[in-house]
Order: structure tokens, then sequence, then C-alpha cells
């Protein structure tokens, strides 16, 4: 177990390394001057960007630039966003909000997901089932942000049930309509994952032996079953953060949620670059230790990748 | 125990049909030879989805291709902002958008948009999927470590979130070219990994290790044999895929670091509706219902591949 963890760890480096050199590079070294096109439409005074190009070390050569970008990230300096303020200051107010809505969102996925996912498994051909197919199918094809501003205009402004945009401080009953919208999106593919799951456990043979042991089918189906069928729908999770990270981009941003989205939301609206890029990198770097977490968590589920050399 | 034991038998002896001989059996010599591809056709056009979604995308590609068969409004000249808003007239079926544009010309018009993006998207996916899988998994080795890890390391970073960088970076150069490399550049590992997959799994076939005997080159066993034989999973992929990179399309430009609003698309239009979401919603569900109907049908079109393609999925359905 612990070999397996060290190893995952030194993986984990390349990676790491290789992520954040490509988001410098895709900034830093692409055609045309970086500088000028963080303006957009707009010419700056040639002072300006004088000031900028010594503020993000671009006359020093590309490989000490980016130690430096990485240095700055290890060591908690993110930068300043437009408005003048620490990006780590704003990550800190904004990320706990973020990390609720997430929270609400992956709860309603997994119980809605999974509860689906195990009854259209067991009935599987069934009415249930494909129905369930036919609406997953629907929600998979609908993007996020249309689903958001459907749900927005159907539950508040239509039947006016909730607010359309979340008040001060994040209430946690504001929270609902957008954790339900992000939730959404990977309900689908969690009902699918967990039924195709359900099917290959059911047909295993430590099930039939469960059987024909005597054990009833109310402690087959959730002992036995459930639990085995588990493990796929976990590794999901990582994946699925991904996922979540664009989502609560827009949905944050439709539902003015205070949160790490919204703010990355709201400065690629007003074309903000270089916080564009700081929130872009703190994304992926979140991205790859929940990945890394939950690779590990695995391990924890399934002996079969534990005792593996 | 059945009947059919005497008393003196000590084992039950299963009567012929009952063996897997029966299947050897039952092979019938004369007939149509059959493979992995017309298996998949027999079982495809048997499914309503299929019809359903094949017609859909090829009305799609109709209306891409030729957009004044459908109407003969423009979609950007004849805007009159006195028409803001408002509802269906004659010789407008679905009313106006905010700026007075007539919408059912603007939904027409900006369906090759959409399908060139996903068209784009999922050629260069393809290929650098194609080239980094079959060269990680056909080779393996320290070739295999650096191109996995590559793929790694661009399978980390969300394709969408990527995507908004490089837009961001490149606001000068916003076109459907510039957005597809965009998004493509970001979303072939996943087809990598899943050609790869496939390779080591046919790699160690009788038939590649005759071609060998034979003398046949390393690349061409890999073009020759290896490849068509793991394409299967790709194609499935690949159609997904398509879908993805149009949602992929619409969401950046709901974004604002799309196309560029004299670009029409359906990204574009969404966005620009959302301010009249409480005034005048049909504004912005419409264009939505052609974006989603045009990517349900591409998902519908990959489900019934993978099902007819992918052994295990048949099972279970």
């Amino acid at each position: 177990m612990a070999g397996y963890i060290l190893r995952r760890l030194l993986q984990a480096i390349p990676v790491l390394l290789g992520t954040t050199f490509l988001i410098y590079f895709m900034v830093f070294a692409m055609p045309g001057d970086p500088i000028v096109a963080l303006f957009g439409d707009k010419t700056p005074p040639p002072q300006v960007i004088e000031a900028l190009r010594e503020r993000y070390n671009l006359d020093k050569p590309f490989i000490v630039q980016y130690l430096i970008f990485l240095g700055n990230i290890f060591t908690g300096d993110l930068g300043v966003s437009f408005s003048g303020q620490p990006v780590s200051e704003i990550l800190m107010d904004t990320f706990p909000v973020t990390l609720r809505l997430a929270a609400m969102a992956v709860f309603f996925e997994m119980v809605a997901g999974i509860s689906i996912g195990l009854v259209s498994g067991l009935r599987k051909g069934g009415i249930f089932d494909a129905s369930s197919l036919v609406v997953s199918l629907i929600l998979i094809s609908l993007p996020i942000f249309v689903l958001a501003f459907v749900m927005q205009w159907f539950f508040g402004i239509y039947l006016g049930w909730f607010r359309t945009t979340v008040g001060p401080g994040a209430p946690t009953q504001d929270l609902i309509l957008p954790a339900i919208v992000l939730a959404t999106i990977s309900f689908a593919q969690i009902v699918r994952l967990t039924r195709a799951s359900v099917i290959d456990t059911d047909g295993q043979d430590f099930v039939r032996t469960a059987a024909s042991k005597g054990l009833s089918r109310g402690r087959i189906v959730p002992v036995h079953i459930l639990r085995n069928s588990l493990i796929p729908v976990v590794t999901y999770l990582a994946v699925d953060f991904g996922t979540l990270m664009v989502g609560a981009t827009v949905t944050e941003g439709i539902f003015n949620v205070p949160g790490v989205g919204r703010t990355l939301y709201q400065a690629i609206i007003r074309g903000e670059g270089p916080t564009v890029v700081s929130f872009v990198t703190i994304m992926v770097l979140i991205y790859l230790v929940v990945n890394l977490l939950v690779d590990l968590l695995y391990a924890v589920l399934d002996p079969r990748i534990r005792y593996a050399k | 125990m059945p009947s059919n034991t005497r008393p003196d038998q000590q084992h039950y002896v299963a009567p012929l049909e009952e063996t897997p001989l029966v299947a050897i059996d039952s092979v019938k010599a004369e007939g149509k030879p059959s493979n992995l591809w017309t298996d998949a056709w027999n079982d495809v056009r048997k499914r309503p989805m299929f019809w359903i979604s094949s017609v859909l995308i090829l009305l799609v590609v109709v209306v891409a291709l030729f957009p004044g068969l459908f109407t003969q409004t423009p979609p950007n000249n004849d805007c009159l902002l006195a028409n803001s808003n408002a509802g269906p007239t004659e010789g407008h079926p679905l009313g106006f958008t905010k700026q007075g544009c007539d919408i059912y010309s603007r939904i027409i018009h900006g369906t090759s948009t959409s399908l060139a993006v996903g068209l784009i998207v999922t050629f260069l996916v393809a290929v650098l999927g194609i080239i980094f899988g079959a060269f990680a998994g056909f080779y393996g080795g320290w070739l295999d470590s650096v191109l996995s890890r590559l793929g790694d390391i661009f399978f980390s970073i969300p394709y969408i979130l990527a995507a908004v960088v490089i837009m961001s970076v490149l606001s000068a150069y916003r076109n459907v070219w510039v957005i597809s490399l965009a998004i493509g550049l970001f979303a072939w590992p996943a087809t990598a990994r899943v050609l790869r997959a496939e390779i080591l799994r046919v790699k160690n076939a009788d038939f590649v290790m005759a071609s060998t005997a034979l003398g046949v080159s390393r690349f061409r066993i890999l073009l020759r044999h290896v490849l068509p034989n793991s394409i299967a999973p790709v194609l499935v992929i690949t159609t997904i895929s398509l879908a993805g990179a149009i949602v992929a399309e619409a969401t950046l430009s709901f974004l604002g670091v799309g196309l560029p609003t004299d670009i029409m698309s359906w990204g574009n239009d969404i966005s620009q509706a959302q301010t009249s979401l409480r005034t005048a919603p049909q504004t912005l569900i419409l264009p939505s219902i052609a974006l989603s109907i045009t990517v349900l049908s591409f998902i519908m079109l990959g489900e019934v591949v993978r099902d007819a393609l992918d052994p295990k999925a048949r099972a279970q359905r």
C-alpha cells in the first residue's frame, strides 16, 4: 500500500510540471505579443507595455520565466487581479462557497444517479430501464448553460419556487437550484455507469453463491451487488471533477453564486487574461490533487489494485 | 436430478443439443461470411434509434450545406429594432431576437458553424488520437512511456478550460479554425487511451505473429493488420466527441471567448438572449432547442454504434 502511494505520488510530479508548463507555454509563447493580446481590441500606451513586460518577466529567457512562475505558484503568490486584489485572497473568499455548491451537487447526483442506476440495472430491459435511458440521453445532450437558463426560467421565474440568483452570503436554500443544475450534467453518466456495473456484478459467481447459500435478495442487493458495483462509480468522481469545475464556471456565472467559478466567469467576460490564467492554473492543480486522492481511495476500495505490483 | 438419468448411471450425460458441440455443428459453411462490421450493421439497422438519429443528422447536414432551401430571410440584414423580441408574424415563424433579427433564419444559418466546428475538431482528435495511441500501444517501451505521459498532461487539463485560455490569448484571431484547434488540442488523449488499450489487446493475436513470421515489416503490420482490427472503439468515441465539440463551441461562444458575434452561431445567439430571459424566454430557448437536438442526434448515433460494436454493451441491453 505504501509503495503504491509513493509510486502514484512520484508519477504525479511530471504531470504537475507538464501541465503548468503547458499553460505557461500557451499563454506566453504563442504567436503575437501576449501583452498586446491581453488588451483585446485596445492599444495600450508603450509605458504600460513596458511595465507589464517587466512585471511578467518577459525580458528574461523563456525557461527562467517559467521557473519564476512555478516558484510563485508553490509559494502561494498567485498574482494580482485587475482590481488589485491578490488572487490568493480572492480564492480564500470564494473557494468555500464553491466547495459547498460542489458538495451539494455531488450529493444530489450520487443519491439520484446510483439509486436510479441500481433499479435500471436490476430490471434490465424493463419500462423503468427504457425510460431512464431516454431521460439520461436527453440530459447528456443539454449543454449546461441551456439547462441552467431553462431551470432558472422555469423554477425561478415561471413557478417562482426559488430565487433566480443567489443572495449575499450564499445561503444554502439559494444554492439548491444551481446545485441541481450542476448535478444534472453528471447524473446521467452516473446512472449509466451504475447500471452497467450492476448488470456486470449481478452475473458474477459470488452473487450466485450468495443466492445459493440462501441469502435473501434484500441482503444480496445492497451487500454483494451494490458495494461491488460502486468501484467504477467512485473512479468516475475523479473524471467528474473536471466536468464540475467547467460546470461551476457557467452555473455560478448564471446564478451569480459568489464562488471561484463566477470569478473566473467574470474574468473571462471582462477579458482579464492574467486572472483567467491564474484561476485556470489553480483549477488544474486542484483537479490533479483530487485525481490523486481518488486514485488512492480506489486502492483502499479495491484490494486487487492494492496488492498488484 | 432430471428424469433422463438411468438408475445405474453414475454421471449425467448431456444430450448433444446441450453441449458446446452444437455450436460447431450449427455453423453454416456455405452461409455469408460475417465479421464485426456486418454483424454491427445487422444489429444497428433493426434499432429505431439509429434511423431517428440518422434522419436528424442528415437534416442537419442538408440545412448546413443549403440554408437557402429553408429560409429566404437574410439572417443579419433586415433587422429592425422595432421588432425587438417580437412574437411570430407572417413569414417569420419563430419571431425576432432582441436586435430584431429573424430567429428562424438565424437558427438555420447558424447550423453550418456548429457542424463545421464539430467536424474539424473530430478530425483533429481522431488524427492526433490515432497517431499517439497507435504508436504508444504498438511499439511500447520508452516510446509508450513518453507518449502516454504526454497524453496524461493534456488529459489533466479539462479541455474547455484549456480552450478558454487559448481563446483568451488568441482574442485577435477568433474564427472557426482557431476555435476548433483550441478544443481539439486538448480533447485527443481520451481517443489515444482507448486506441492504445485496444492495440495492446490485439497486438499479440495469432495473425500478427503470422505476419511477423512471414517477414512483414513492423510498420506495415501496424497499418494493415493491427489498426483495422482495433479501430472500432475509436469510431464510437469519435461520434460522441463530435457532440462534445459542438457543445464546447457553444459554451465558449456563450462565455464570450468563442466566435466573434458577426459569425452566426447558436452559442452566440443564446449568449445574447440571456439578458431577455425574463421578458422573452423564447429568444433563448429556440436556439437552445436547435443546439440540443443536434447534439442529441449525434449522441444517439454514438450510443447505437457503441451497442453494435461492443459485445459487452450488447449483452447488457
